[in-house]
């Protein structure tokens, strides 16, 4: 079966992620990923394109967020940029801490990195590369 | 424009209000919003609130939702209040695991059970 690949750039509006998502993740739906792999990359698709364009982008209209997925029936490849000042994950809180565990946010990375294979971030945090393979695996959680 | 449909659905079981989430997808930060404003409302209406949230229909939820979810947990807190979660998917209970939010909240497998463990 052939590769699909979507390549998009948006505003860092939630309307246009919804679309992106919706695309993103039609192809996904038709390369015939098993439904624990398609839900891993429906969660994480969505905390990367919300994280890219509430805390990368600061939601600012001006601001683009550039997209390229590479889906194969074994694998999928998400990359995702933003316009933003970019950001060190090493310094983001574990949420799962005893102090940390009520705050609202910050969880979005923990469920990125559980649930693909791989996540690397580059260009100073401001993009982000994903990957998940189409295989039954129950999410790892990341080493504390 | 379509019509929009209720984000949640509310009943109520003796003193317990029970609010099962109509959408099968938690992740619209919009749906997100009108959820919470939903739940703030209910919980603001008594004294002592005793909240049971039905996630028999949720097949997926974002990190935007726990938040909701933690917000909602401390507003009724605050008010000597009791909140309950129940009907939770395998999946959907992972994610719970995972951000070791399954310690903070109060999860029953059945709508049965939770109302039971309010006091």
């Amino acid at each position: 079966m052939a590769k699909r690949e979507v390549k998009m750039t948006i505003a860092s509006d939630y309307s246009e992620a919804r679309k992106a998502h919706r695309e993103i993740m039609g192809a996904v739906d038709a390369s015939g990923f098993n439904e624990s792999s398609t839900f891993a990359i429906k969660l994480a698709l969505e905390e990367v394109l919300m994280n890219a364009i509430k805390h990368g982008n600061q939601c600012d209209p001006a601001k683009n967020v550039r997209i390229e997925a590479v889906i194969s029936p074994r694998q999928f490849e998400l990359t995702v940029e933003d316009e933003g000042r970019g950001f060190d994950p090493a310094e983001v809180p574990d949420p799962r801490t005893e102090e940390n565990l009520e705050k609202i946010h910050g969880r979005g990375l923990l469920l990125m990195r559980s649930y693909m294979d791989e996540v690397e971030y580059t260009r100073g945090g401001r993009r982000v590369r994903m990957v998940k393979k189409n295989r039954e695996e129950a999410p790892h959680p990341p080493p504390c | 424009m379509a019509e929009q449909l209720p984000t949640v659905a509310l009943s109520q079981q003796k003193d317990v209000r029970i609010v099962e989430f109509t959408n099968s997808k938690i992740i619209d930060e919009l749906n997100i919003a009108e959820i919470g404003q939903a739940l703030t409302a209910i919980i603001d209406q008594s004294p002592n609130p005793k909240l049971l949230l039905d996630f028999g229909q949720v097949e997926h939820l974002s990190s935007a939702a726990l938040g909701m979810l933690i917000n909602a947990n401390g507003r009724i807190k605050s008010k000597n209040g009791q909140l309950r979660l129940c009907n939770i998917k395998p999946q959907i209970y992972e994610v719970f695991l995972i951000t070791k939010l399954n310690k903070l909240f109060y999860i029953h497998p059945t709508r049965q059970e939770a109302l039971a463990s309010f006091t």
